[in-house]
């Protein structure tokens, strides 16, 4: 079913009884050509891009729970292409232009809002490396602007300007930058890849892989073994658990990440704002509640919830770049499993074992590479071959020392 | 969190930093013959367990001991907290 | 206006009145009073209106769960939005309006969105707004935008202060109603120290609600007497206006105490506390939450939880209408129709579910049972209803109760999962319980007062054996065992009419259906899918309501069905208190340097560096520009002597047999050899082989050595060092103490900066050039034999010093190098002039070293030793490392000597585009040379080193420039270091 404002409008006419469901529900089949592990954003637009693009439809996504129930039904729902390093940029940079014509191509309304993204700076280093980036951006195709203390001012007049600890110096502003709204992204993916005939599994934990000869040729799952032609790992923070499955270990370590949202409120703050000085960053939904967030905990864990430092120190770098947030109530915290890779970026490539690919270690920066990592894994899955934006994105990289390390914290997960 | 300190008693975990799995006490011999592989894998190849994790933590803002604790990263519930010194000495006694 | 629906009863102060507006009009009420009751008191139904819809809302609960009744409180920088007038306490002087509508309250233009609720309903917006693509940003999501959120911020930063305090106790009571109350007797009368906070401003939860007894006495009386039993217990803190928001690991409760939300003014004191209580035991009391039964245009006002309506009597003595009818399919809501009409109110009608013989009469009122009401009228408030049989009864005041859920949040903060209980229709807290909390009361479905006083008791009872006490009170409070049944009953079944669930995010009946139609069925879907439960009283009143229609719809069990997840807070807390006091200028302490004061009397602008303040320059009259004040102060200590603080630097004591096979190990060139008196510059890698900082090390005796870390990695570095000694190398003799604040450090750079040295540092020590050579060092005692030390080292390329003395001699230290510099027009240098000094003489610094290069991008490769084992060294040997076109510092200049150079500019070759593909490197630190007369800058660039001579192109179009730049040795003055060594 064709969605629009006449579907819309003929179906409210006949009383909304003739909606269809957005996806089937499946009985799975005995053998697929990929089995994509994981329904989250990435799992569900690397089937999606599979099955338009590719023309590899004969796919399963296989989903623990209920599909989007990771951290695509759980982050800060902010797009951005402001990377620095040259394994990243034009891999994010796909990723914002494919933002820009998705609900078209998958037509669904996911709300992708480019409002803009700016990031200030506090110190002149900051400033510095912020041009360096910016530049970086402008030539790998990107958009990006360097606004002095006025320009920030003239933006964002309800930061603090006259009381600062750290004053602002500047910030780097990306105009194509915004939010989308990450539970209608995992839908839309959904429905997408579902309407070309790949079947979408909810409630199916994988518990292993088939594996003959060291070669993968399925999955086992709490419903039964469904072979497959090559399978891709995409799970995020469940990345180590279930690769250990095929006796692999990872350069990675799941850490917690708390986000935030306030009470709705009229709109206030116009797009993403990020702090330079402490851990903090805030937009504002279409729906009134600021979401914010600030900095992972620090340590391992699984349990898909945080402790009270980070939120305190999350709103106290709230309130020292917005102050008029005092009085606005924080409504709901939450917490999720991020896959934090040694030196930040992710992983899109083949393993080891023949017939298994991986997709992961995205950190908390997950959410805006969806589209791009949907496509190159699909690339990968169909050709055997990285997507020429996706190459950096090695697992022998710490072995080689081709690290992607944006931060340049070093091969520790919890600095990045 | 509280983490049980063995010398100072219980601390909220916010007076510590964390580095990581505690297999970073145990350092390669930089002389062995496969050490590139040994060095790559000490540093960033981890378990990241569901459930049990030994990991270290510096009470930075405390007496900066460094502490082997025994966490289970499903519950976060701290079943053992060991001073790092003497778990590294332990390990150097028993080789 | 008069109070039209006071009753002569309740527990508000009915002989003082406060006079207090709601949107503009005056009205008045008592202390004691909420702002909901006051409102009610006065007739005032209607007080808000829906997010989406925009339906006209009144009052619906007494408590924290209300979904309708949001205003926005007071005015100016201190006005609050979405404030729940069910627990605004009542004070003189109070204003408050309505929010979310256009126009008037009772003439809302946005009301025409209920017109089209064909067209818009759950999720509708995921199906449209997709063309012409360019529209979503310009048209339709401003439209969007402009009807988002319900209240609104004042844009103007929050006036009030809030604090954070720490309390520990043996157990802490969350909830003072009867469980709760019971169980802080017990356990203070046994000792435990005891903490009981509950979000009322009166101790007692439903106690002061109902009418039923206690001990003999009426439940209000026994409230106040335990209340005040309890006050007088040393051991027992009693915290009223704390909600505990959470519960987190290991016993820690977050817990906000509003302090003056119920005073015109905070006065000054702070508005609101945060706590952070740690606890040995928790007992949760929390009580339970009435929930409604959904039928067609049931959120009209003048609708309410029947349990809320008899709270309104009962406890503040207000009745919500004239003529009450009730809807319930339980027993506990007759105890609404029976009070009221105690109370003289008439009760119009009882309609119950419930197919079973009434369980009570009451005088006037028309009952029927298996019974349901279908519809209701009245557009700004509820006029009449319609009955199953078809019956109209006029009524303004419908109180419906559809069973009560058990408060099981706080259980599930750490991811616990309640479980569902038939025989109360409701969800209770499940097996697994956060480690040492234990539930009583409502909270545990135990829904009878006589099962909340005993389990309170016994909850106690428990704790105190376990902590090792005995228990002095041997039997619970006792009070008669009232009627609960219950026989679950969701919503009435109806082909046409909306039936509200999420009364304020307008999630209906046919909403949830809708969603099951279209695949959104898990209550994570159906939640997102209709917003359901994600308003500012994340569906309280509602949650439960929606899943028994999903359940219905699937043809599961609710059980089967489960529950969406309960995350902090139970109820929205301020962000400011979540800050505390760290906002502002003290959002981060500050550190100062010991020539602070002196600095800022002689006009220093300052800069932050991390934590710190440096002096960034010292501006004189005259100079006009910052760059006049840079070039001055870098000239003249070239040409004769500068200081400046550099107290920042991180300071490390080394000490130990092993110190120098410690220093060994963690720095990547060589200390083995170094002599005492001498200091060696260091390059410490991080063990991915990637520089992690550099700095001087002296060595000050043969087991005593000082380490230097650049400002801003000094306490990364320090822990570093402690993980090495600690865990990697234990059996060395070696120990480290950071010693960054016990000593005051200056440089004395320049020509000059011997001769001024030598008119303080007493006779006895030779500094001449013989004696104390470059890289020297040493103890030295300065005016007249002050203890001091002494390091010949440079920065700036300069013969030059840095002088050490305690950090308490510091400040005086600035004034005698400054005199005694006099002669030789010494100067005060700053940051600035620092950084431009160390670009001309090429030392790296932060923005070379920002932890993205090696030691052979730095030009430093041939300081790695094979020969020796320290941190980094195997894994800097990694192929990407030492890859042929590896990056590599250089010096770099404008062709134009006219044209300035900006950091973060790429290189590409020249004649090449500035793309990804071209990209070669980049500027990293720029500045005008004094020395040479033009722009300067440092920038890493592939294989540098063989290009010395070649034009490249600095690119930066992100300020539409373009340079053409010549690579040269990054060392631009004295290159020799012939100075330094003079």
């Amino acid at each position: 079913m064709h969605y629009s404002a006449w579907s819309l409008f003929w179906q409210g006419l006949k009383g909304n009884t003739d909606w269809k469901p957005a996806w089937r529900e499946p009985q799975p089949k005995g053998r697929y050509d990929v089995i994509i592990v994981g329904g989250g954003g990435h799992g569900l637009a690397a089937a999606y891009y599979l099955s338009s693009v590719y023309g590899i439809t004969n796919v399963a996504v296989i989903e623990k729970g209920w599909i989007g129930s990771g951290n695509a039904g759980r982050n800060t729902t902010i797009i951005r292409s402001n990377y620095l390093l040259p394994g990243n940029e034009p891999f994010y940079e796909l990723s914002m232009k494919l933002w820009e014509g998705l609900e078209q191509d998958f037509n669904f309304n996911a709300m992708v809002s480019q409002r803009g993204v700016l990031n200030l700076c506090h110190t002149d280093g900051q400033r510095d490396a912020y041009a360096r980036r910016g530049n970086a951006m402008l030539m790998a195709g990107a958009d990006a602007v360097l606004l002095d203390p006025v320009g920030v001012r003239r933006m964002c007049p309800f930061l603090d300007f006259d009381n600062a600890r750290f004053p602002i110096k500047g910030g780097l502003w990306q105009k194509r930058g915004g939010t989308a709204r990450h539970d209608a992204v995992v839908w839309g993916y959904a429905r997408g890849a579902d309407s070309r005939g790949v079947d979408i599994i909810q409630n199916c934990e994988v518990t292993g892989f088939v594996m003959e000869n060291g070669v993968c040729k399925g999955v086992e799952t709490s419903r039964g073994t469904i072979m497959a032609g090559k399978v891709g790992v995409s799970v995020a923070g469940s990345s180590g658990r279930v690769m250990a499955g095929a006796g692999m270990r990872l350069p990675i370590e799941s850490h917690v990440l708390q986000a935030f949202v306030s009470e709705g409120l009229k709109p206030i703050i116009p797009g993403v704002v990020t702090y330079g000085a402490g851990h903090f960053y805030i937009s504002q939904s279409d729906k009134g509640g600021l979401v914010f967030g600030g900095d992972i905990d620090g340590y391992n864990s699984y349990a898909q919830r945080g402790n009270l430092p980070v939120v305190e120190d999350v709103c106290e770098s709230g309130m020292a770049l917005v102050p008029m947030i005092g009085r606005a109530r924080l409504l709901r915290m939450w917490g999720g499993v991020m896959d934090m890779s040694m030196d930040g970026s992710p992983i899109i490539d083949k393993t080891p074992v023949d017939g298994l690919y991986f997709n992961g270690g995205w950190c908390y920066g997950g959410f805006k590479a969806t589209p791009a990592s949907g496509y190159c894994f699909a690339h990968l899955l169909a050709t055997d071959v990285p997507h020429p934006t996706a190459t950096a994105y090695r697992l022998d990289r710490f072995r080689t020392g081709a690290v992607i390390d944006e931060k340049g914290a070093g091969a520790q997960p919890n600095l990045h | 969190m509280i983490i049980n300190h063995p010398l100072l008693g219980p601390r909220d975990a916010q007076e510590f930093t964390y580095f990581g799995d505690a297999s970073l006490i145990n350092r390669p011999d930089w002389q062995a013959e496969d050490a590139a592989e040994l060095f790559y894998e000490y540093l960033h190849v981890r378990d990241n367990p569901a459930g049990e994790h030994r990991e270290l933590w510096y009470h930075e803002h405390g007496d900066r001991s460094w502490l082997v604790v025994t966490r289970n990263t499903l519950t976060h519930e701290i079943s053992k907290v060991e001073i790092a010194r003497d778990v590294a000495l332990t390990r150097r006694h028993g080789q | 206006m008069t109070q039209i629906n006071r009753l002569p009863c309740g527990l508000v102060d009915q002989t003082t009145t406060l006079k207090f507006s709601f949107n503009g009009n005056i009205f008045e009420g008592h202390p004691g009073d909420t702002l909901a009751s006051a409102l009610l008191a006065n007739g005032q139904r209607l007080v808000g209106r829906s997010f989406k819809y925009h339906r006209p809302r009144g009052i619906f609960t007494a408590g924290s769960e209300e979904p309708n009744a949001l205003v926005e409180l007071r005015t100016g920088a201190s006005q609050e939005p979405n404030t729940r007038a069910t627990v605004t306490e009542l004070f003189d002087g109070l204003e408050a309006r309505s929010q979310n509508h256009r126009g008037s309250l009772a003439f809302d233009m946005m009301a025409v969105t209920d017109l089209l609720s064909p067209f818009l309903g759950a999720g509708f917006y995921y199906k449209t707004f997709m063309w012409p693509k360019s529209f979503w940003e310009k048209v339709y999501e401003p439209a969007i935008r402009s009807a988002a959120g319900l209240g609104s911020l004042s844009g103007e930063e929050d006036p009030d202060v809030y604090d954070k305090g720490f309390l520990h106790c043996d157990l802490l009571i969350i909830g003072a109603g009867p469980a709760g109350l019971a169980a802080a007797l017990n356990a203070g009368k046994a000792g435990l120290r005891v903490i009981l906070a509950d979000e009322d401003f009166r101790m007692g939860g439903r106690l002061n609600a109902e009418t039923l007894s206690v001990d003999g006495m009426p439940g209000t009386d026994w409230a106040a007497k335990a209340a005040g039993e309890l006050m007088n217990m040393s051991n027992v803190r009693m915290m009223t206006r704390t909600t505990v928001y959470g519960g987190y690991d290991h016993g820690i409760y977050g817990a906000l105490e509003r302090v003056t939300d119920h005073m015109p003014s905070s006065g000054g004191k702070p508005r609101q506390i945060l706590w952070r209580i740690y606890s040995k035991h928790a007992i949760l009391a929390a009580g339970a939450t009435e929930r409604p039964i959904a039928f067609a245009n049931n959120d009209r006002p003048g609708i309410m939880l029947a349990g809320a309506v008899r709270a309104y009597a009962n406890r503040w003595g207000v009745t919500p209408g004239q003529h009450v009818t009730l809807f319930t399919n339980n027993d506990d809501g007759w105890r609404t129709a029976s009070d009221l009409q105690a109370r003289g109110i008439n009760i119009a009608a009882i309609i119950d579910s419930r197919s079973c013989d009434a369980p009570a009469q009451i005088a006037g009122a028309e009952i029927f049972m298996g019974t349901h009401v279908i519809d209701t009228s009245g557009r700004l408030g509820i006029k009449s209803i319609k009955l199953s049989n078809r019956r109209i009864v006029a009524t303004d005041c419908l109180a419906v109760s559809g069973g009560w859920n058990p408060n099981v949040h706080l259980t599930c903060h750490q991811r616990g999962k309640p479980e569902w209980r038939d025989d109360i229709a409701a969800f209770v807290p499940g097996a697994a319980l956060p480690n040492a909390m234990h539930v009583a009361g409502a909270a545990c479905g135990s829904l009878t007062l006589a099962g909340a006083l005993t389990e309170g008791h016994r909850a106690a009872d428990l704790i105190i054996s376990l902590s090792g006490k005995a228990s002095h009170s041997e039997t619970p409070p006792r009070a008669e065992a009232e009627a609960a049944s219950i026989s679950a009953f969701w919503h009435v079944q109806s082909d046409t009419g909306r039936a509200w669930i999420d009364l304020q995010n307008d999630v209906t009946v046919k909403d949830i259906k809708l969603a099951h139609k279209e695949g959104y069925r898990s209550v994570e879907h159906l939640k997102r899918y209709t917003t359901l439960g994600m308003a500012t009283d994340q569906g309280k009143t509602a949650n439960v309501l929606a899943l028994a229609v999903m359940a219905e719809q699937t043809g599961q069990s609710i059980r089967e069905t489960g529950t969406t997840i309960f995350r902090p807070p139970y109820t929205p807390v301020a962000i400011g208190a979540f800050a505390g006091r760290a906002r502002g200028r003290d959002f981060r302490p500050f550190r100062l340097t010991p020539s602070h004061n002196w600095a800022a009397v002689q006009g220093a602008t300052f800069v932050e560096a991390g934590a710190w303040l440096r002096a960034q320059m010292f501006p004189r009259a005259g100079e006009s520009h910052w760059r006049q004040t840079v070039d001055r102060e870098v000239a003249q200590t070239r040409k004769s002597v500068g200081i400046c603080d550099v107290t920042t630097l991180g300071k490390i004591d080394i000490q130990g047999r092993d110190a120098a096979e410690f220093l060994n190990r963690v720095y990547a060139n060589g200390f083995a050899k170094l002599a005492v008196g001498k200091v060696r510059y260091g390059l410490m890698l991080r063990e991915d082989g990637f520089v992690m900082d550099d700095g001087t090390t002296a060595r000050l005796a043969e087991h005593h050595y000082l380490m230097t870390t650049t400002t801003a990695n000094a306490g990364l570095v320090f822990r570093h060092l402690e993980f090495c000694r600690q865990c990697l190398w234990p059996e060395l003799d070696v120990h480290l103490i950071s010693v960054t604040d016990g000593w005051a450090q200056f440089s004395v750079a320049g020509p000059n900066s011997r001769r001024l040295l030598q008119k303080i540092v007493d006779p006895t020590h030779n500094i001449s050039n013989a004696a104390f050579p470059y890289m020297a060092c040493g103890d030295v005692t300065i005016c007249g034999g002050t203890r001091a030390r002494l390091f010949r080292i440079s920065f700036s390329g300069e013969l030059a010093y840095e002088l050490a003395v305690p950090a308490r001699f510091g400040a005086a230290l600035i004034s005698v190098l400054m005199a005694a510099g006099d002669e030789f027009e010494a100067i005060a240098y700053g940051t600035e002039a620092l950084g431009a000094m160390r670009i001309e003489k090429g030392h790296p610094a932060g923005n070379e070293l920002n932890g993205q290069t090696t030691a052979l991008n730095l030009g430093f490769g041939a300081m790695l030793s094979d020969k020796k084992d320290c941190i980094g060294n195997t894994l800097s040997r990694r192929p990407a490392l030492v890859a042929p076109d590896a990056l590599r510092m250089m010096g770099f200049k404008p062709v134009d000597l006219s044209q300035s150079l900006a950091s973060g500019a790429h290189f590409v070759a020249s004649g090449k585009a500035a793309t990804t593909e071209n990209d070669e490197g980049w500027m990293t630190s720029v500045t005008f040379s004094p020395e040479l007369g033009h722009s300067i800058g440092l920038g890493f660039i592939k294989r540098g080193h063989e290009r010395i001579g070649e034009i490249v192109i600095a690119a930066d179009p992100l300020r539409g420039q373009s340079i053409a730049v010549e690579i040269v040795s990054p060392h631009f003055v004295d290159p020799e270091g012939v100075r330094l060594r003079g």
